[in-house]
């Protein structure tokens, strides 16, 4: 089975993070980048994956320059290549146009199935498995907390409000995954040297045959027209437990009319 | 500068079995209702409008377009975004407005691509120029921003709008063809389960939520955190570190990974405050919070906070609860 796992590079979310104010987008330069944490997952869930069924791993990002240390780390974990579109014409994509690179992309890799996490840090959208299923025309089995493969059929667990639904398609398809799924392995120094001499192809956006016209500021559907940032919440009354903090509690809780 | 939004907007309807028609649900009709004329757009199984036509009338809807088959409810998400694909061709709207639940955003992400548009997700308001408020990187930044490319489709977070009825009665419901491709039913549901929450509100649409973190120490203590929760009438939530020993099931995490929740009320018990945590409860009105340690960072985002020990503090607080009842 042949896997594509998509892998993001973020700012970590654990550190300062600011939007540019020139243009208004994440600001990657001045941040400290990490694999989008639910990616993580989404490898070590292809790599399972591998180790049961054979087949290859190839990880893909559309990312600028920076993010080829996340490919390496993505790397260092077990996947045999990796993909990565780099272009100065993507900054600025929206998830739509996202999709539609990502998608390319996928198209000229020969996948069963395409892995990916449930959402990414910076954007928080959740939304590139499905635009990539509609662009692919293949099924999306999303929010998984648990995946099996038989044969060429995926079931998965999809986490719900209401508990979980399991849901089945045959592949190819995009799976997309929670943290509740595995437990990724860290690098070993094995890995971490081999993933230097692993194939990293970089294809310009001519090979994918998509527009510049079609990404980045020029082909973005949607715009930040401000930002600003957001007065920190200000702490309000603090008490320390004198025998009576649960009763004084309560008497806040009832002063704001919640008792 | 883009023109106002008027006419008609059409509002995805969000129900559950065990609830019927989400209040989330309501919220997008009383916004929809500032900015044009509400259509609800139910897609579900058979005889699912009939349900909850009374509830959407008194919500301001003025139609229903109702897509009721068993293929919408068998296969995931796709034949509801080919449905409404196919009316918002047809009626040409203002706005498509969706519920920022997971299956919201999956809608409007097919949508966003079949009609090669924007979308715009986890929004807290929309203001009639289509000009969307979100709130980026846990909280810190407030960012306004547009669909610039086709109308606007726009999820919105839970609890940012106040639901208010209109008083209508239910509304003429117009029944939408189902015709759907292979590729919508490529991902087959064959089953749904319901996990163990009891009476409890949900997590993302309570007006009430106390959680529990790593300081509740193990599953079992979780009672002192489901009984003040009860007490109060709200739903439970933890944190990841909560989650991750074991304490108590992932959906009910809360935080960068976890649900986004924006209840009048938070009550974090034992719970540090990490910028990931706060990520999903920084939007709450009110912030409550017990700790041991007088330095934890929750206290920094607490309207009111107690230094001590929960296991004296909430049992003491559930009997005064009691007493005052
Ligand atoms: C990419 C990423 C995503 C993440 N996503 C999330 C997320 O979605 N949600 C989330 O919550 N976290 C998330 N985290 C984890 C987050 O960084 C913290 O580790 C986590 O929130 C800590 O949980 P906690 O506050 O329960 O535990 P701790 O930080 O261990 O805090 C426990 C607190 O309990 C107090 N305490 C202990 N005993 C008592 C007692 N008897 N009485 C009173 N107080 C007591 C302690 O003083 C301490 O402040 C994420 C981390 C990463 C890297
Ligand atoms: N630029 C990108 N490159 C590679 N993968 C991506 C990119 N953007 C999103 N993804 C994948 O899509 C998932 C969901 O992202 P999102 O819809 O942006 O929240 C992420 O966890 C990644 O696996």
């Amino acid at each position: 089975m042949n896997i594509v796992v998509l892998v993001k590079q973020v700012p970590d979310s654990g550190a300062e993070r600011n939007l540019r104010s020139d243009d208004n987008t994440v600001d990657r330069a001045s941040a400290s980048n990490v694999i989008n944490e639910m990616d993580e997952y989404a490898i070590e869930e292809a790599l399972r994956i591998q180790e049961a069924h054979g087949g290859e791993i190839t990880v893909l990002t559309m990312g600028p320059e920076k993010a080829s240390e996340s490919i390496r780390k993505a790397l260092s974990m077990g996947p045999d290549k990796a993909v990565h579109v780099q272009d100065d014409a993507l900054h600025g994509s929206c998830a739509v146009a996202t999709s539609k690179v990502l998608a390319a992309a996928i198209g000229r890799l020969d996948a069963d199935l395409v892995i990916c996490g449930a959402e990414a840090t910076d954007g928080r959208v959740q939304v590139i498995p499905h635009m990539l299923a509609e662009r692919l025309g293949i099924a999306a089995l999303t929010g998984a907390r648990k995946l099996t493969v038989e044969g060429d059929t995926l079931t998965v667990e999809r986490q719900t409000e209401e508990g979980y639904e399991v849901v089945t398609a045959a592949t190819p398809a995009v799976v997309s995954v929670w943290d509740t799924i595995n437990e990724p392995r860290y690098p070993s120094f094995k890995g971490i040297m081999a993933a230097k001499k692993k194939p990293v192809e970089r294809p310009s956006l001519a090979d994918l045959g998509v527009a510049p016209a079609e990404v980045g500021f020029d082909g973005a559907t949607s715009e930040v027209v401000s930002h600003s940032k957001r007065p920190p919440r200000s702490g309000g009354q603090k008490i320390t437990d004198d025998g009576e903090g649960g009763v004084k509690l309560v008497e806040f809780l009832a002063s704001e009319k919640f008792v | 500068m883009a023109d106002a939004l008027s006419g008609e907007i059409l509002v995805v309807v969000e129900a559950t079995r065990e609830f019927g028609v989400k209040k989330v649900t309501l919220e997008l009709l009383t916004l929809a209702r500032t900015l044009g004329e509400p259509s609800a757009v139910v897609l579900g199984g058979p005889g699912a409008a009939a349900a909850m036509a009374d509830r959407l009338g008194e919500y301001g809807a003025a139609k229903i377009y109702a897509a009721e088959s068993e293929e919408i409810d068998a296969h995931l998400v796709a034949p509801k975004a080919t449905v409404l694909a196919t009316l918002v061709q047809r009626v040409s709207p203002a706005a498509v407005l969706l519920p920022s639940s997971q299956e919201g955003k999956e809608i409007a992400a097919r949508l966003a691509v079949k009609l090669d548009n924007g979308l715009l997700t986890d929004v807290l308001d929309l203001d009639g120029d289509g000009v969307a408020t979100q709130l980026a990187f846990a909280g810190s930044t407030i960012v306004r921003s547009r669909v610039s490319k086709g109308l606007p489709i726009v999820t919105l977070r839970p609890n940012s709008v106040t639901p208010s009825a209109a008083g209508g009665s239910a509304p003429p419901v117009e029944s939408l063809d189902v015709s759907l491709t292979d590729a919508d039913k490529l991902a087959r549901v064959t089953d749904r389960v319901a996990e163990q929450k009891g009476s409890r509100p949900e997590l993302t649409e309570a007006s009430i939520v106390v959680s529990g973190g790593r300081g509740v120490g193990n599953a079992d203590n979780f009672k002192l955190v489901e009984e003040l929760a009860d007490l109060l009438g709200g739903a439970v939530g933890a944190s990841r570190a909560a989650v991750d020993s074991g304490f108590y099931p992932h959906q009910f995490q809360v935080g960068q990974t976890g649900k986004t929740v924006s209840p009048q009320l938070y009550v974090a018990l034992g719970i540090s405050g990490a910028i990931q945590h706060r990520a999903g409860m920084q939007t709450s009105k009110t912030i409550v919070a017990v700790n041991k340690d007088a330095e934890a960072p929750i206290f920094e985002l607490s309207d009111f906070g107690v230094v001590g020990d929960l296991f004296k503090v909430v049992p003491q607080a559930a009997e005064e609860i009691r007493k005052r009842k």
